[in-house]
């Protein structure tokens, strides 16, 4: 496959120089961006164009490029990480889109994650569910030998497919109710399923879910949207998985 | 069991078994009204609707199915309220219809329009037998030796007289098989009964369940305005 060229790409990009500042859309022409070019690099070389123009650079979140470390966002033409299923936009390329499209591009929308400045929201929304109870408490000792907790593999598994999940924020920024109850989810399904995390299974399950609707995330009605947008596939069977754990616990109460 | 009521998912869970109770109390009224459509002579009908009216455990029912209605909706009132003030600020462009179905999405104006024909439909038949001072009275008709009203009456000449409500009543059923098609399953994600394998089942019955609901509201005005009935 040949490398093609989009001779001009439209931007509708959001532009907000702070968090108390009202933001509004700022419309740029890009010009001879190659299809093999990702989705970053051309705000990237949009970015450096701006320079030579003594324009403000557009603020976004970027770190690994590899798609696995959940700083990228964006919300590219309607949809969380653009038009590709299962990828971040790091991992989202040109060849996805038409010449001569306009492309928008907006921050991730939640009453959660104000808009630090342009497309940079604040997650800090997310650690702090995380810090509610997202964790097993060590108590440090000698390093167990291998293998002594048995766990059988297709728990292991579906904790390893919850424990994908990078903390994007895709699913809460999709989510027509801007729940966060998918990520909520594949912590609490994470630990739950495993022995280690299991003791403290009750106190975790009640502390995240009580964190989270103190943030102000809306409440989940099963649409699956969250499930479609998630770069990692995570399903929301582990959104039934932390129901069952929440009811559990508060019976207990 | 504190703070239950205020948590996301304790709201989520009244919502589904509330929605659980209004489904078992749809296949209780569509039984009985499919009468409608297997007697002409609107006897067996009348007869059901007989037992139903006299029988003490319905009695009992009726005020906790009000009720069911009346938490489903204050709870989903407060839950969309609460969903809406989420995103204080929306998305200039916003492609949902790629990830989640238009009825997940609008389950709160399908039940707003299932609400408008639920008032229309308490005027039409519930006033008439239960404050008939405020209605028309029923007829009284004798069936096996046993005086009772004649609801097939009072039903079959609304349907036969009025195409405009043989339309209201089919639109409505649609509108209530959409809500089905996403709540039944969802009451079942929502009380934590759910994973991998019982999704697709459950979906696949909802599916069906919406489909049964839905045809079998709608065929009865239909069954009349065709006239099968006579």
């Amino acid at each position: 496959m040949s490398e093609n060229i989009l001779k001009e790409l439209t931007l509708k990009i959001w532009r907000q120089k702070d968090a108390k500042s009202k933001g509004r859309f700022e419309t740029y022409k890009i010009h001879n961006i190659s299809t093999d070019t990702s989705f970053l690099e051309m705000l990237d070389i949009l970015n450096e164009q701006l320079v030579v123009e003594s324009k403000e650079t557009i603020a976004f979140d970027h770190d690994c490029r590899e798609g696995i470390c959940g700083m990228c966002s964006l919300f590219i033409n309607g949809r969380a990480h653009g038009p590709d299923d299962e990828v971040t936009t790091c991992q989202l390329h040109m060849r996805r889109f038409k010449d001569g499209e306009t492309i928008t591009i907006e921050p991730w929308r939640s009453g959660a994650f104000p808009v630090v400045k342009d497309l940079i929201v604040d997650r800090k929304a997310f650690e702090k569910i995380l810090q509610a109870g997202g964790y097993v408490s060590v108590n440090t000792g000698g390093v167990p030998d291998a293998n002594s907790i048995p766990i059988a593999n297709d728990k292991a598994e579906e904790a390893m497919d919850a424990a994908a999940c990078i903390g994007c924020g895709a699913c809460a920024a999709t989510c027509k109710n801007s729940s966060a109850m998918l990520f909520v989810a594949a912590k609490v399904s994470q630990l739950a399923l495993l022995p280690q995390g299991k003791i403290e299974a009750a106190r975790r399950a009640k502390a995240m879910v009580a964190k989270m609707d103190e943030l102000g995330f809306g409440n989940c009605t099963n649409t699956g949207a969250c499930e479609s947008e998630c770069p990692k596939q995570i399903s929301i069977s582990h959104i039934a998985r932390l129901n069952r754990e929440f009811l559990k616990a508060k019976l207990q109460d | 069991m504190s703070n239950f009521l205020t948590s996301s998912i304790g709201k989520k869970v009244i919502m589904s078994i509330s929605g659980l109770f209004l489904i078992a109390f749809l296949i209780v009224h569509l039984s009985l009204n499919l009468l409608l459509i297997f007697d002409n002579s609107g006897e067996l009908f009348n007869i059901g609707a007989h037992f139903m009216a006299t029988n003490p455990i319905i009695k009992v029912v009726e005020p906790v199915l009000a009720l069911g209605f009346v938490v489903h909706i204050i709870l989903a009132t407060i839950l969309t309220i609460q969903n809406m003030k989420a995103r204080p600020v929306g998305y200039a462009r916003s492609e949902q219809s790629n990830n989640a179905s238009w009825a997940s999405r609008n389950m709160f104006i399908l039940g707003g329009l299932i609400l408008i024909f639920l008032v229309i439909h308490l005027y039409n038949f519930w006033l008439n037998i239960k404050l008939p001072e405020l209605g028309t009275p029923l007829e009284i008709t004798t069936v096996d030796g046993v005086e009772m009203e004649n609801a097939y009456l009072m039903v079959s000449s609304l349907f036969k007289n009025s195409v405009f409500f043989c339309m209201l009543y089919v639109l409505a059923a649609i509108f209530l098989g959409l809500h089905l098609s996403h709540g039944f399953w969802s009451c079942f994600q929502s009380v934590g009964f759910s994973n991998k394998i019982w999704r697709k089942r459950l979906e696949w019955v909802g599916y069906l369940f919406a489909i049964v609901i839905g045809v079998g509201f709608a065929i009865i005005p239909l069954y009349f305005l065709a006239g099968f009935a006579g």
